[in-house]
């Protein structure tokens, strides 16, 4: 096969099948949650969408809560790790480029030497996340070898991507690595640890319902 | 040989664990397993397990782990991967020997305190889990011995002190005699149809605090309360089959509870300072029976001495000169924020206010909360070793002049008492109802 049938396939009917993969799986998680309150009522009852944002907001502002200026680094990696991983692929020119080229749509993006810094970022947030894992021996004690595996699964679109984007040896091999590793990890996000990405909203949403509204207490 | 070396490294034999322990067939254990993680439990457990992402942020919310030189084991999200995680990875397929330490972690480690609710950033209730654990526990007849004897009193008497029908309507009168040679016309009424409140307590105070009775009858004096006390089961507010995971016990005693107040017509159930009794009535018992409210509105004491105090209903001769400390009970600042009018109680009471830190929503267990302390003499050393940290924190608050500390809650009292004496803190403990019968101005 020669890397143009392969970019075609990997660019084309992957990207589909994965982001179609991506969103239907997010869609069965939120589902599935919602109908295993058929034996715990008490989660629908108690919701209150008022509490709920109150919640989630706090714990999506950096240093809102307690338990993040107690651990100042952490926090700070996270933020950055995490809008490296969800904001920043949607306003990087080479992914708007391909959606422009699909359905001409088109926004603004990002320069490219702050995605390349980021990129960084985000593998250097691996590599803390990996160190917590292997000196803390509470987290020691939890980890099992599907976290590393995610660490690992995360790693490589954003390093295949600064190779590809640095133009290093087989630049085009590893651009096609990238978008695959890419793929991979969109459908590995409902089905793995990594869909704490839609479920936060729901762990957090009902217990800010139930310290809000019931508990009259904060939850942060 | 296996029992030997668990037992070794617990160093704690509980008799009533071991003998459920011997009863156990490995179906039964499995049966009772799928038929708590399948059918009773659901969205939050599942959601729960599948979310973690075992970062361990929780671990330092946890007094049991900070005290115990950072035993990774002890850590919230460490105590789930010892039991519950076990058993829905093996599908239930685990041994008696688990079934012994998970019963040990979900009944001795876990305070059920849901401090580690406001550390992790899904916000992931081990307490609930835990509570699940000893759910499993309570069907398998695994129980600490102590702790089961109280949910057998309450399902005998609705009260957890063996008390018989007689003996409580004998102890009040008793009280409201030692009341009258202070307050001549006082009177502690008992069975008054259509009173403004439903004032009850828990089974210790007639055992073994019976002057708090006392003491709350001339507060109720003095403020011109209409109030009353059931005559009847349905008096003790307090629930240890909650804490043992005997939910449909739970179920009988909350209703007695409920039907004792309804059949009096009153307004309100107020109840005195006990926090157990609290997030029974509250949040966990009234869940079970189907209401997601409490049925009659529900007070607790901090509460109502709070109204009394801060709204001028009863009136403050001179206000208690030593420095306290006020130390927020888990049920009912957590489980309730009364945290900041337990504040306002506490100025308005008080020359000298000294915060312990940390406070609020963030105060340290006193680790008897959960019904570890009801596990009894067997588990006592455990739980003040296990709470290092909360005799640093009253140090620290002593270091400041603080020389009593507040504790609305039984459980915190009984907790503190045992850290108090152990560490050598040398504090006195104190209800608010102490205080304010010391401070208020009486009635002729
Ligand atoms: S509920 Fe309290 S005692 Fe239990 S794990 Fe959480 S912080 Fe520790
Ligand atoms: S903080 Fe929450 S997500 Fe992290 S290990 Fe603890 S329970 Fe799991």
């Amino acid at each position: 096969m020669t890397l143009q049938t392969l970019y075609a396939i990997i660019a084309g009917p992957l990207a589909v099948l994965a982001i179609t993969g991506f969103v239907l799986g997010c869609v069965y998680r939120i589902v599935m949650a919602v109908r295993q309150t058929a034996s715990d009522r008490m989660v629908i009852e108690y919701f209150h969408p008022r509490y709920a944002l109150r919640s989630i907001f706090r714990w999506l502002t950096p240093y809102a809560t307690v338990n993040m200026r107690r651990h100042p680094i952490m926090t700070l990696v996270t933020f950055i790790f995490h809008l490296g991983m969800v904001v920043m692929p949607f306003f990087i020119f080479a992914h708007m480029l391909m959606v422009y080229e699909a359905f001409g749509l088109s926004w603004p993006t990002l320069p490219d030497v702050f995605v390349e810094w980021m990129s960084w970022a985000v593998l250097l947030a691996l590599v803390f996340f990996l160190g917590r894992r292997l000196i803390l021996p509470e987290v020691r004690y939890l980890t099992t070898p599907s976290d590393y595996l995610i660490l690992f699964m995360v790693a490589l679109p954003f390093f295949t991507g600064i190779w590809a984007y640095k133009g290093w040896w087989a630049a085009e091999w590893v651009t096609l690595l990238h978008m695959l590793s890419g793929e991979v990890l969109l459908v590995a996000i409902p089905f793995t640890r990594l869909g704490h990405m839609v479920l936060f909203f729901m762990t957090r949403g009902y217990m800010g319902s139930e310290f809000g509204g019931i508990r009259h207490a904060r939850d942060w | 040989m296996t029992q030997q070396t668990v037992k070794v490294k617990n160093s704690i034999v509980d008799d009533g664990i071991e003998a459920g322990l011997a009863r156990l067939t490995p179906e039964r254990i499995e049966s009772v397993i799928q038929r708590v993680l399948n059918r009773e439990a659901g969205a939050r457990l599942k959601t729960y397990a599948r979310t973690c992402v075992h970062c361990g942020l929780c671990s330092d919310a946890c007094h049991h782990f900070v005290s115990m030189n950072r035993d990774p084991k002890l850590s919230p999200a460490g105590k789930v991967k010892r039991t519950i995680g076990v058993m829905m990875q093996k599908k239930g397929k685990v041994s008696t020997d688990f079934i012994r330490e998970a019963a040990m972690v979900a009944y001795s480690e876990c305070n059920l305190c849901k401090k580690c609710v406001l550390y992790c950033p899904f916000g992931i209730d081990v307490g609930y889990l835990m509570t699940l654990v000893r759910r499993i526990c309570h069907l398998l007849g695994v129980v600490p011995r102590y702790m089961q004897d109280t949910a057998h009193s309450q399902s005998v008497h609705f009260n957890q002190m063996w008390i018989n029908g007689d003996e409580w309507v004998d102890t009040l009168f008793w009280q409201e005699e030692e009341a009258r040679d202070e307050v001549p016309d006082i009177r502690i009424p008992v069975d008054k149809e259509g009173a403004d409140i439903f004032y009850s307590v828990i089974g210790p105070e007639p055992k073994f605090r019976a002057q708090l009775i006392y003491q709350a009858a001339v507060i109720f004096e003095a403020a011109g309360s209409d109030w009353t006390m059931p005559g009847s089961p349905g008096w003790d507010n307090s629930d240890l089959c909650m804490f043992s995971g005997d939910n449909e016990m739970m179920g009988r005693i909350k209703r007695a509870h409920f039907e004792a107040a309804a059949k009096l017509r009153v307004k309100k159930i107020v109840m005195g300072e006990c926090g157990h009794a609290f997030r029974s009535v509250y949040d966990v018992g009234n869940r079970w029976l189907g209401f997601k409210m409490p049925p009659i509105p529900v007070i607790h004491a901090v509460d109502f001495y709070h109204d009394l105090v801060c709204n001028g209903k009863i009136r403050i001769a001179k206000k208690f000169a030593q420095p306290i400390t006020l130390h927020d009970p888990c049920n009912i600042a957590r489980g309730m924020g009364l945290y900041e009018k337990a504040r306002e109680l506490a100025h308005a009471l008080c020359d000298t206010v000294v915060e312990m830190t940390p406070n609020r929503e963030h105060n340290i267990c006193c680790n008897a909360g959960g019904g570890i302390i009801n596990c009894g003499p067997p588990f006592k050393d455990k739980r003040v070793e296990a709470n290092s940290v909360k005799a640093k924190q009253l140090f620290d608050a002593k270091a400041m002049g603080a020389e009593v500390v507040i504790a609305p809650c039984h459980n915190c009292h009984g907790g503190l008492e045992d850290i108090i004496h152990h560490y050598g803190v040398e504090m006195e403990l104190k209800f608010f109802g102490d205080i304010i019968y010391e401070v208020m101005e009486k009635p002729e």
